[in-house]
C-alpha cells in the first residue's frame, strides 16, 4: 500500500493507505484523531471539514493520497495548547451554538474558514457561507449569532439567546 | 435573580468544550482490540421471495471471518414491540415476526438479508458485493389504501391483511360524535396528508458488540436514547441475555429525535456476533443506509372534520386517519397515531365530542415509529389548520376563533381521556400577539406587495402531552414496559456528587441542567456535581429519554433522590451539632441549628458520613447514596402559540419565512439558554417539514430520497432568526420541580402556522387556495396558483 505523508495540526503525520482511503478515513482511523466527524456519504454534512493548505475541505471528498505532503488542520488543533477555547470555539459555548456536537467540528471549521476571508460576514452571508454544513440540533439561530459574535460583531439585537 | 449556577441560570453548558475540541466519545469513535467489521447485504426490491444465498464466493475473499445469513438465526427471537394496541371491536392488534435478518422475505428496501463479518470495513463490503442472492420480486405494496383493498399483495403471509388495527378512541362516543356533526350548524372538512419524514440525526447510528468469555459477559455499544431498554428488550427478547450479563452503553450520542429510540437488528446483530466470533464487531451506518435502516416517522394521511354551532362554538371533532406502519412493527410503533395522537385531539379548545379512528396499515417501506413529536404533531396540524380553514368559511378571524374556544379553566378533562392541569392559552396567545408584532403586519405586507410579493400571517396554538408517563396508566393502554425514572445520587466524602441518571443527553445539555438542580437543592457549586448518564453498568436502570420526559421524570427521580440525600445529611448534622433535627437549616452548602451560630459545612457532614467517627451508627448507616424512582401521576402538557409570517415569490412559488415567533409555556425553566436552543431546534425541523423535508417511496418501493442530495434538511439559508419566549409559565402541579418539558414543542407547534401563513399569503393575492400538502414546495405553490 502506498504511504502518504502529511502535517497535521502541526505534527508529522504518515501511514500506509490504500489507493482509495478518504482523507477523513486517514485521519480518524490511521490517526485516531476522531474529532472530524462523517455524517453522510454525498459530501452535504459538513461534518467532515478540515483545512488543507488554509482551505476548508470536506474530508470525505478528497483521497487521504491527495493530501500527501499538505497541512492539514482539524478541530483538535483549533484550541491553544493550554486548552483554551479559539475565540470561535468559545463564542459556540457562550451563544449555546451546539447541542449533540456532532456537525460542531465542521461548523468551527467552517466558520474558521469564512472569518479568515471575510472578518464581519453579515447574517446572509454567515447562513450562505454555511450551505454546505448541516445541523439537525440548533436550527442554526445560535451557530449563526455565535460566528457574528466570535467576529467581533455585537449580537445583542438578535431576538432570543 | 436565580442562584449562580442554580434553578434559573442561563449556565453555558459544560459538555460544550470536549465537543467544541473534538475530544467527544462518540460510538464509532470506539475501537476495541481485535475488532472485526461486519457489513450488511441489504434488500435492493422492496417485496420479494428469497430463493437462493449462494456465499461460496464471498467466504473465500480477503478477510472475511464469516458470514450469516437468516439461516443462523433460527431459534433466535426476532425484534420485539414495545406496545399492543387492541383495536376497537377488542382483538389485539395483528403483530407480524420481524428477524434479525430476513428469513424468507424481504418486505423492504434495506432488509438485511445477510451480514459479513471480516477484518476490515472494506473487506467486508467487498465481500458482501460477492454473495449472490435469487430472490423472486413480489408487487410491492406502497400506497396505504391500495393495501387495505381486498385482494391487495400481503406484506406479512401469515397476516390476515395488511391491517395491523382499526382503533376507535373513544369508541363509545362513536355514535354521539355523529350525531353532534349531524345537527351542527357549520362543519368544516378538510383532507391532509402528514408526510413521511427521515429524523437523521447528524450521527448516523453505529453499534459496537464485544464479548467476554472468562466471564460470559456481553457489552454493546450502540447510538441510543435509552441504554436500559435496548439491554431488557435485546436480552429478554432478542438474544436470552440476562440483564446482569449484558451491559449497554450509549456514551456520546449524536441527535436521537426518537430514531434513537427503537431497538434495531444491528444492536442484536453485533452482539450475537461478537459471541458466536470471540471477537468484538463494529458496524456503522452510512448515511444512504441510515436512510433505509432508520426508523422513519409521520405518514399519515387524514379526515378531519369540525362542527360548529351558530354561534361559532366547537361542537365535534372527527376524525379518520391511516397511518403507515411500514413493513415491521418498529418498538413504539402501535402507540403513535393512537395514544400520542388522538389523546391530543382536543388540543387547545372546548370541544364536548371527540372521535378518531386510525387504521394503521403494513406496507413493503420502511418501519414508521416516534419522530420528534410523535403524534402530536399529526394531531396539532389537522386541528390548526381545519380551525383556520373554518374562520376562512365563516369569515371570522382566526385568533378570535381560537380565543373564543379556548380551555380556561384548569384542570380541564378532554372527551379523549386526559386531564390537563395546567395552563394559560390566553396569556400565551396575547404574548404571541406581542412578540409577532402582529400590529404592524398590514404595513409589511404592502412593502411586500409594493415589491411585487405575497405576504401572509399565519398563526396557531399547540398541546402536547410530556413526560411519559403514568406507568398505570400507559400499561392498561398496551404499553408493555413502565415509564418511571431511575436516579442514584452518590455524595462522595469529600462532598462532591455523583448523579446517575437513567435520562439520558444527547444534545439536551443534562449534564449542565441536572447539575443545577441539585446544586440549588443543596446550595453548593453546580462543579460540584457530575451528572452519569448512559451505561447500564453505572446507572442501575432507567427508560431513557423521549416524548419530552427527561427533566419531568428522570429530574423528579433525581430530586427525590437528592431529598432522600438531604434528610440524611440533616441527621448527621443534628448528630454533630447535638441539636434536634427539626432544628437543622440547610441554606447554601451550611447545616446551622435554628436562633444559634452553630452550623456544619456540607463537606463535614459528606466527610463524617463516611468517617464515622463520631456518628449516630445506632439510627442510620454510614456512606451517603440514596436511590429513588419516580413514576409520574399525569403527563405534563407544555402549550403555546406560534406565529409565521411568509413571503410568497408568485413567479416561482417559492416561500421565504420571514419571521417566527413562539410563545410557551413550559412550567417553571432550569436553564433559558437551553430551553432556547431546543425551542430554535424544533421550530427548524417543523419548518422543514412545512417547506422542504418529503421522504417519497415510487410505486415499486424505490426509496427515491435516499440521500442528502434528494431529502431536502433544513440549511441555515433556509431559516430566518426566531423570536422566542417562554415567560408564561404555569407550572407542572404533580411534579416537585413544576416542569413541563420542552424538547418537541416547537417541531409540534410550527407546521400548521407556516402552512397557515402561505394560505394567507395566497388568498391576500386572489388566489383560491384553502389547502397545500406538506412540504409547501415551489412547484406546489406554483401548481396551486395556476389552479
Amino acid at each position: 500500500m502506498p504511504k502518504v505523508s502529511m502535517t497535521v495540526n502541526g505534527k508529522p503525520a504518515s501511514g500506509e493507505v490504500e489507493g482509495r482511503t478518504l482523507l477523513v478515513e486517514f485521519i480518524r482511523e490511521n490517526l485516531g484523531l476522531t474529532g472530524t466527524h462523517v455524517g453522510c456519504d454525498t459530501s452535504q454534512c459538513g461534518a467532515c471539514v478540515v483545512h488543507v493548505d488554509g482551505r476548508a475541505v470536506k474530508s470525505c471528498t478528497m483521497l487521504a493520497a491527495e493530501a500527501d505532503g499538505a497541512q492539514v488542520s482539524t478541530i483538535e488543533g483549533m484550541a491553544a495548547a493550554d486548552g483554551t477555547l479559539n475565540p470561535i470555539q468559545q463564542a459556540f459555548q457562550d451563544h449555546h451554538g451546539l447541542q449533540c456536537g456532532f456537525c460542531t467540528p465542521g461548523m468551527v471549521m467552517s466558520a474558521a474558514a469564512l472569518l479568515a476571508e471575510n472578518p464581519r460576514p453579515s447574517e446572509a452571508e454567515v447562513r450562505d457561507y454555511l450551505e454546505g454544513n448541516i445541523c439537525r440540533c440548533t436550527g442554526y439561530h445560535n451557530i449563526v449569532k455565535a460566528i457574528m459574535a466570535a467576529s467581533g460583531q455585537d449580537v445583542g439585537q438578535i431576538a432570543a439567546e | 435573580m436565580p442562584m449562580d449556577g442554580g434553578i434559573g441560570a442561563a449556565t453555558k453548558r459544560r459538555e460544550d468544550v470536549r465537543f467544541l475540541t473534538g475530544t467527544g466519545n462518540y460510538t464509532d469513535d470506539i475501537n476495541m482490540r481485535g475488532q472485526a467489521y461486519v457489513h450488511f447485504l441489504r434488500s435492493d426490491v422492496a417485496h420479494g421471495r428469497i430463493t437462493a444465498i449462494d456465499t461460496g464466493v464471498a467466504e473465500g475473499m480477503p478477510g472475511v471471518v464469516r458470514i450469516f445469513t437468516g439461516a443462523d438465526f433460527e431459534g433466535v427471537g426476532g425484534i420485539p414491540c414495545g406496545w399492543q394496541v387492541t383495536d376497537r371491536f377488542g382483538a389485539p392488534m395483528q403483530e407480524p415476526a420481524h428477524p434479525v435478518l430476513a428469513q424468507g422475505k424481504v418486505r423492504h428496501v434495506g432488509d438485511p438479508i445477510a451480514a459479513v463479518v471480516a477484518e476490515t470495513r472494506e473487506q467486508a463490503r467487498d465481500a458482501a458485493e460477492a454473495i449472490a442472492v435469487e430472490i423472486e420480486e413480489l408487487p410491492a405494496v406502497v400506497d396505504m389504501k391500495a393495501a387495505l383493498e381486498d385482494g391487495a399483495t400481503k406484506v406479512h403471509d401469515d397476516l390476515t391483511s395488511n391491517l395491523c388495527y382499526d382503533w376507535g378512541f373513544v369508541e363509545d362516543n362513536r355514535d354521539s360524535v355523529d350525531a353532534a356533526i349531524k345537527g351542527a350548524a357549520h362543519v368544516t372538512t378538510l383532507e391532509l396528508v402528514n408526510q413521511r419524514l427521515v429524523a437523521n440525526p447528524m450521527e448516523p447510528r453505529v453499534a459496537v458488540g464485544d464479548y467476554n468469555r472468562a466471564s460470559d459477559d456481553s457489552t454493546l455499544y450502540t447510538t441510543s436514547q435509552n441504554p436500559h431498554v435496548i439491554r431488557l428488550l435485546m436480552g429478554a427478547f432478542v438474544l436470552g441475555i440476562p440483564e446482569h450479563k449484558l451491559r449497554v452503553v450509549a456514551p456520546d450520542v449524536g441527535g436521537g429525535f426518537g430514531s434513537k429510540i427503537f431497538h434495531y437488528a444491528e444492536e442484536a446483530f453485533v452482539t450475537f456476533a461478537a459471541k458466536a466470533l470471540n471477537r468484538p464487531v463494529k458496524w456503522t451506518a452510512s448515511r444512504s443506509e441510515a436512510f433505509i435502516s432508520d426508523a422513519h416517522g409521520r405518514d399519515h394521511v387524514t379526515k378531519i372534520e369540525l362542527a360548529l354551532d351558530k354561534d361559532n362554538n366547537f361542537v365535534a371533532i372527527r376524525t379518520h386517519t391511516l397511518a403507515n406502519m411500514g413493513a415491521y412493527l418498529s418498538t413504539f410503533a402501535p402507540s403513535v397515531p393512537t395514544y400520542l395522537h388522538g389523546t391530543l385531539m382536543a388540543g387547545n379548545y372546548k370541544t364536548p365530542n371527540i372521535y378518531v379512528n386510525v387504521k394503521a396499515v403494513f406496507t413493503n417501506t420502511v418501519a414508521v415509529d416516534a419522530y420528534r413529536g410523535a403524534g402530536r404533531p399529526e394531531a396539532s396540524y389537522q386541528i390548526e389548520r381545519v380551525i383556520d380553514k373554518a374562520a376562512r368559511e365563516l369569515g371570522v378571524d382566526p385568533i378570535a376563533l381560537r380565543r373564543q374556544n379556548f380551555i380556561t379553566e384548569f384542570p380541564y378533562a378532554t372527551p379523549v381521556a386526559v386531564e390537563y392541569d395546567t395552563g394559560d392559552y390566553v396569556a400565551t396567545m396575547d404574548k404571541l400577539e406581542e412578540i409577532a408584532d402582529i400590529k404592524s403586519f398590514a404595513a409589511r405586507r404592502a412593502e411586500s406587495e409594493k415589491r411585487g410579493k405575497l405576504r401572509g400571517f399565519g398563526v396557531n396554538c399547540y398541546i402536547e402531552a410530556c413526560g411519559i408517563a403514568p406507568s398505570s396508566l400507559v400499561g392498561q393502554l398496551g404499553a408493555r414496559a413502565g415509564l418511571y425514572e431511575s436516579a442514584t445520587v452518590r455524595v462522595n466524602a469529600t462532598g462532591g456528587i455523583t448523579v446517575m441518571t437513567g435520562s439520558h443527553s444527547h444534545g439536551q445539555g443534562h449534564e449542565t441542567s441536572f447539575a443545577q438542580v441539585v446544586a440549588e437543592m443543596i446550595g453548593i457549586d453546580a462543579n460540584m456535581v457530575e451528572i452519569v448518564h448512559g451505561d447500564t453498568a453505572r446507572v442501575p436502570m432507567g427508560m431513557g429519554t423521549y416524548g419530552s420526559r427527561s427533566l419531568a421524570v428522570g429530574g423528579s427521580a433525581m430530586v427525590r433522590a437528592t431529598e432522600k440525600i438531604i434528610n440524611k445529611a440533616r441527621k448527621i448534622a443534628a448528630h454533630l451539632m447535638e441539636a434536634s433535627e427539626a432544628d437543622i437549616v440547610l441554606k447554601d452548602g451550611q447545616f446551622s441549628v435554628a436562633g444559634t451560630d452553630k452550623s456544619v459545612a456540607w463537606g463535614d457532614v459528606t466527610l463524617a458520613a463516611y468517617v464515622p467517627h463520631n456518628y449516630p451508627l445506632e439510627e442510620i448507616e454510614p456512606g451517603l447514596e440514596e436511590t429513588a424512582f419516580y413514576d409520574p401521576s399525569n403527563f405534563t402538557y407544555p402549550s403555546g402559540a406560534y406565529a409565521c409570517e411568509v413571503e410568497i415569490d408568485p413567479e416561482t412559488g417559492k416561500v421565504t419565512i420571514e419571521r417566527f415567533s413562539a410563545a410557551d409555556d413550559f412550567g417553571n425553566i432550569v436553564n433559558p439558554m437551553i430551553v432556547d436552543g431546543q425551542v430554535h431546534g424544533g421550530i427548524a425541523q417543523g419548518i422543514g417539514q412545512a417547506l422542504l423535508e418529503h421522504c417519497v417511496y415510487d410505486e415499486d418501493g424505490q426509496l427515491v430520497t435516499g440521500s442528502y442530495m434528494d431529502y431536502a434538511m433544513p440549511r441555515a439559508d433556509d431559516l430566518p432568526f426566531y423570536t422566542v419566549d417562554h415567560s408564561c409559565q404555569t407550572p407542572c402541579t404533580h411534579n416537585p420541580l413544576g416542569v413541563k418539558g420542552c424538547g418537541e414543542a416547537g417541531a409540534i407547534g410550527s407546521p400548521p402556522s407556516v402552512v397557515n401563513a402561505v394560505i394567507d399569503a395566497l388568498q391576500s393575492g386572489g388566489y383560491k387556495v384553502d389547502h397545500i400538502d406538506m412540504p409547501v414546495s415551489p412547484s406546489r405553490v406554483w401548481q396551486a396558483m395556476q389552479g
